[in-house]
């Protein structure tokens, strides 16, 4: 499939702040599911920073803003084509090592639901993609989509108690369940293409990868019980969604700020 | 106490390289002494030499002990030092470099590969990235401690910022102030090129992008971190800008000094602040002491961070068992200088002889630093030792052991005249376009008898260290 | 130089001649304080001292009623109080220490006596501290630490942001000084003239260690006018407004050859020197001493904030 991507985030200061930095996450991962026909990441009177890949394969690029900011607007828009390949992330150049993705962090905390649903789930099954796939399906049952009912801070054994959440949680849930196995894992953020289902889906999208030793990372959807196919577009990863984000940015100053973001992400041709 | 080796008697005989300092202390009155030692108190405190000892109130501005007698090397005894410590130097850099590259030594199963990915200092930030000439630590502090006349032993490894480089200069110039015969009538080799050194250091491993004479500036968390004085007596020294997290900012790939006349450009930081507080975009959000941005910088080639974040993955206590496998599968080379044999919780084995002998041994947290969290066997009350059988039972991994070390002593000056005390040694390796080690180091004395932990934390004091040319 | 760097030279300055102007304040106040005092009490001419010195409203709150013991530790020694001796003093220091590199040893040696000295002083019982005694101590710590800045510092922009904060500082503190005399006196106009008025004036000078210098620049009887004159327009007077604005003006000027780049503090600076220039004492007395005052400190207020942004915040591009 072929997407075009127009994806544009403001963020509004009440106050003027002295200046903004910000960290972008924002471009499509190469690999053998996915090609960039173009891509342009622009920030409305930023400074373009130095760019680099990063030990995980991801593709960051810093930008500034001088001050005084009272809006800063980044646009992204590009297309991409992509193939299913049932979640598999073949092709990917990465040197982070798989052991690296063990790590708690307080968004994956392992509380004792999460280790004893990942116990159960896993049951006497040894086989590691097996392990992988019920992981991802008991997350889907235990955690039911409801959007509105979490938000940016919600820890995945918060999202596990409250039963409900939207794709950030079953990421983290199915990451924090992975890991208490000693299966390493990570979160995901990128775009979803809303299927003909007749129900809504934000184009901005995140989902978790596992290793699976003997084959490599592999996407597991959880919110939407499936792998990764020709619907996603893959942009970076972390070990969390803070990690992870697309955009991150700190902008100096007092004052509450205001956050809009639209996206829209066509089919090109079937 | 006969048991220790003491470098400055033996068998009854004085050694050959403190034969003068004998005649020394025999024309010294104990009014001398005494009026010496206040001179001395005086101009470090003059100076501004202090250091804050952590959560023990009182004044903020204690000195830290400094103990006339030096403590002497031949040249011949330094010699093989140096090439030790080189070699170690290189090696850790070269385990560095590997780690966050190709990781050949953990696929050649020479170093388990959860010691290094899962361990708290690897930094995934740094995976995959080259650093200028490939250096990640670029001041290596190795902490030696002696035995016997020809046995040296490492006791650990300091990648990230080891400090206490400033007692070393200024202990020196206090002593040739104090006493400037002795260093007629000994020739002794000098410090004081340290600070230059670590200039040119510094400015080898400017980025690829830096087209002029780098600018150098030394990153300190502020005036109230308790080694604000070392940061600010270095920048000094090498006559670089001393910056807090504030003064920068981050524009167009490269950082920027906040200056009277605008905008300077940065291309070397020597950061003395932690991995988790440099950049709040990357690591610790919370860290207001680092500046934003400052790791797309670093890893786009806008600047360069002395040490590399992630550098401490090197100098863990559960990877120093792995130094010696480092030197013979990088360098290809016998290390020349030992480890202390060390027991590793982790292992079930290994666990299980040192919670049967936990009144010899000394137990140390993997993590720790300073001193703290460590366990004496031989000089701790029955109830201490249980207390730490518990933490070692809960979790294991957390816990090596090594033998209670005969560290050796020197003369030290004390209450009742001249004793032996115990002593280590610090000596600081630089790695940039050359390898370059003063001659000397810091030298830590337990000035409690009988003690053997020298840390400045718990009652250390320090003394000049002396190599003597040939 | 880093701009942080700049600031705490800045306020190495600011500080010390603030705890000074503390220290003279507390000694006009004693003066006056010994006076029979004509209808008001004594009460309030500590009050208005406290006015002043933009401390009533803390002082208050702390201890109540102005009694002068309360007032004296309260100026001096309380460190609730940001602008008393001791908080000045630390705060230099502490400025001192974090720019330790950018001093000379003898510099740093001023700052780092005086801190230790105060921190003795503050052990000694009360009743053993005369107030001259300490005043006097305040005058002695500052011209140690100006005699060391101007016997071994380095001519540099350093040198400049030292002598910024002391002329801006001193600027503002000269024209709050001659102020008490307005807080002092506003009620009884009838007094001007009188032997009291012309006590308080003469107090004024005392607190300002100039009554030698003013009767060699004017001679005969002690006037209002004269004393005015000698503390807003004298250039001989190193304390008078004009004196401390030419020198803000001058090492503006210095820091602008230095940087090749001059900017709106440096304009303003020398329209400040060159109203004061055209002015007369007259005039002052015409628009008001208290008003006058006022706009001067807003004046001086206004040009340390471009100070500020030209080169302490570190935003200037």
């Amino acid at each position: 499939m072929i997407f075009t991507v127009s994806h544009v985030t403001t963020y509004r200061y009440e106050v003027p702040m002295r200046s903004a930095v910000q960290s972008l996450r924002l471009f499509p991962s190469r690999f053998d599911g996915q090609r960039t026909i173009h891509w342009d990441v622009a920030v409305e009177g930023g400074v373009r920073g130095g760019s680099f890949r990063d030990g995980a394969g991801d593709k960051v690029e810093g930008w500034s803003i001088r001050g005084p900011v009272t809006e800063v607007s980044i646009s992204v828009s590009g297309q991409v084509e992509t193939i299913d390949n049932a979640g598999v992330l073949r092709g990917h150049r990465e040197v982070a090592h798989p052991l690296a993705y063990l790590r708690e962090t307080t968004a994956t905390w392992i509380d004792d639901s999460i280790a004893a649903l990942a116990i159960e789930a896993a049951g006497d099954v040894t086989d590691p993609l097996s392990r992988a796939h019920r992981l991802s399906r008991a997350v889907s049952e235990a955690i039911a989509y409801t959007p509105g009912r979490t938000d940016a801070q919600t820890t995945a054994a918060e999202a596990l108690a409250l039963g409900e959440g939207v794709c950030q949680d079953h990421a983290h849930a199915l990451i924090a369940a992975a890991r208490s196995l000693g299966m390493p894992a990570r979160y995901v953020s990128g775009y979803l293409h809303a299927r003909d289902d007749g129900e809504s889906h934000e184009a901005s999208h995140a989902w978790a990868e596992l290793h699976v030793a003997g084959i490599g990372w592999i996407g597991f959807d959880a919110a939407n019980r499936c792998c990764p196919d020709a619907n996603y577009i893959r942009l970076g990863s972390g070990l969390d969604a803070r990690e992870a984000a697309p955009i991150k940015g700190v902008a100096q100053g007092a004052g509450e700020e205001a956050l809009e973001v639209t996206v829209a992400l066509d089919a090109v041709q079937q | 106490m006969s048991t220790y080796f003491n470098e400055m008697y033996e068998h009854g005989q004085v050694r050959e390289p403190y034969a003068r300092l004998e005649d020394w202390t025999r024309a010294m009155p104990a009014e001398l002494r005494q009026m010496k030692q206040a001179e001395a108190e005086a101009l470090f405190r003059r100076i501004g030499i202090t250091f804050a000892v952590y959560g023990e109130g009182g004044d903020p501005d204690r000195l830290i002990p400094f103990d006339m007698f030096p403590r002497v090397f031949t040249q011949n005894e330094w010699r093989k030092l140096e090439r030790g410590i080189k070699q170690r130097a290189r090696a850790l850099n070269a385990f560095l470099l590997d780690v966050y590259g190709r990781a050949e030594i953990v696929k050649a199963g020479k170093v388990p590969a959860t010691l290094v990915y899962q361990n708290e200092a690897y930094e995934r930030a740094v995976a995959g990235f080259t650093p200028p000439r490939g250096i990640y630590s670029h001041i290596v502090g190795i902490d030696i401690v002696r035995t016997g006349a020809d046995e040296f032993f490492v006791l650990e490894d300091n990648c990230r910022t080891p400090s206490g480089v400033s007692y070393m200069l200024e202990n020196r110039e206090i002593m040739m102030r104090m006493f400037p015969d002795l260093f007629r009538e000994n020739r002794i080799e000098p410090v004081d090129g340290y600070a230059d050194a670590l200039r040119r250091t510094l400015a080898s491993v400017a980025p690829a992008k830096c087209d002029r004479e780098p600018t150098i500036g030394i990153l300190t968390p502020g005036h109230f971190n308790s080694a604000y004085y070392e940061h600010s007596f270095l920048a000094d020294l090498m006559g670089v800008e001393l910056v807090e997290g504030a003064d920068l900012f981050v524009e167009g790939g490269f950082v920027w000094m906040r200056t009277t006349e605008g905008p300077k450009k940065l291309d070397v930081i020597y950061r003395r602040i932690d991995d988790s507080f440099l950049d709040p975009l990357c690591f610790r959000p919370d860290s207001m002491l680092g500046v934003p941005g400052l790791m797309d910088a670093y890893r786009s080639g806008g600047v360069t961070i002395c040490s590399a974040p992630g550098a401490g993955v090197a100098d863990d206590k559960a990877i120093y068992t792995f130094v010696p496998e480092m030197v013979r599968f990088y360098l290809g080379e016998e290390p020349i200088l030992n480890n202390v044999p060390t027991w590793q919780c982790s292992k079930a084995d290994d666990c299980k002889y040192v919670l049967e002998h936990l009144s010899e041994l000394v137990v140390k947290e993997v993590h720790g630093s300073g001193g703290y969290g460590m366990l004496v066997g031989p000089k701790s009350t029955k109830d201490q030792i249980e207390t730490f059988r518990l933490k070692i039972e809960e979790n294991p991994d957390n816990y090596i052991a090594q033998p209670t070390l005969s560290l050796s002593t020197t003369p030290t000056f004390v209450e009742e005249g001249i004793a032996p005390r115990h002593v280590d040694l610090r000596p600081y390796c630089l790695v940039g376009e050359k390898i370059e080690l003063v001659p000397g180091g810091l030298t830590r004395v337990a000035l409690t008898e009988g003690s053997l932990v020298v840390n400045s934390s718990q009652g250390g004091g320090v003394k000049d260290t002396w190599v003597l040319a040939e | 130089m880093l701009s942080r760097t700049a600031e705490n030279l800045f306020w190495i300055a600011r500080y010390i001649e603030r705890a000074e102007t503390m220290a003279r304040l507390l000694e006009v106040g004693a003066r006056i304080a010994l006076m029979p005092s004509a209808g008001h009490g004594y009460r309030s001419e500590w009050e208005s001292l406290l006015q002043a010195s933009g401390t009533a409203e803390g002082f208050a709150e702390k201890y109540g009623d102005p009694v002068q013991r309360n007032i004296e530790s309260y100026l001096f020694f309380d460190r609730d109080n940001p602008s008393s001796v001791v908080s000045c003093i630390e705060r230099a220091r502490e400025n001192g220490r974090i720019v330790r590199t950018a001093l000379t040893a003898q510099v740093w040696d001023a700052l780092n006596v005086a801190f230790q000295e105060i921190r003795q002083l503050e052990r000694r019982p009360r009743s053993e501290l005369e107030l001259t005694v300490l005043t006097e101590w305040v005058m002695r710590q500052a011209a140690m630490l100006r005699g060391a800045i101007e016997a071994t510092l380095l001519r540099n922009d350093g040198y400049c942001f030292l002598n910024l904060g002391f002329a801006l500082e001193r600027a503002d503190n000269t024209a709050r000084l001659l102020d008490v005399k307005y807080f002092v006196l506003l009620p009884s106009v009838e007094l001007v003239g009188s032997g009291l008025d012309n006590y308080q004036w003469q107090t004024l000078l005392r607190a300002f260690s100039a009554t030698r210098a003013f009767h060699w620049a004017y001679g005969g009887d002690i006037t209002a006018r004269k004393i005015a004159h000698f503390l807003i327009l004298n250039q001989q007077n190193p304390r008078s407004l004009i004196s401390a604005t030419i020198s803000a003006m001058d090492h503006l000027d210095d820091l602008a050859h230095t940087y090749h780049k001059s900017g709106p503090a440096q304009m303003r600076a020398r329209a400040l020197v060159g109203e004061l220039s055209e002015l007369h004492i007259e005039e002052v007395f015409e628009e008001g001493l208290h008003e006058f005052l006022t706009r001067f400190i807003r004046d001086v207020g206004e040009l340390s904030d471009m100070v500020y942004n030209a080169y302490l915040s570190g935003e200037s591009r």
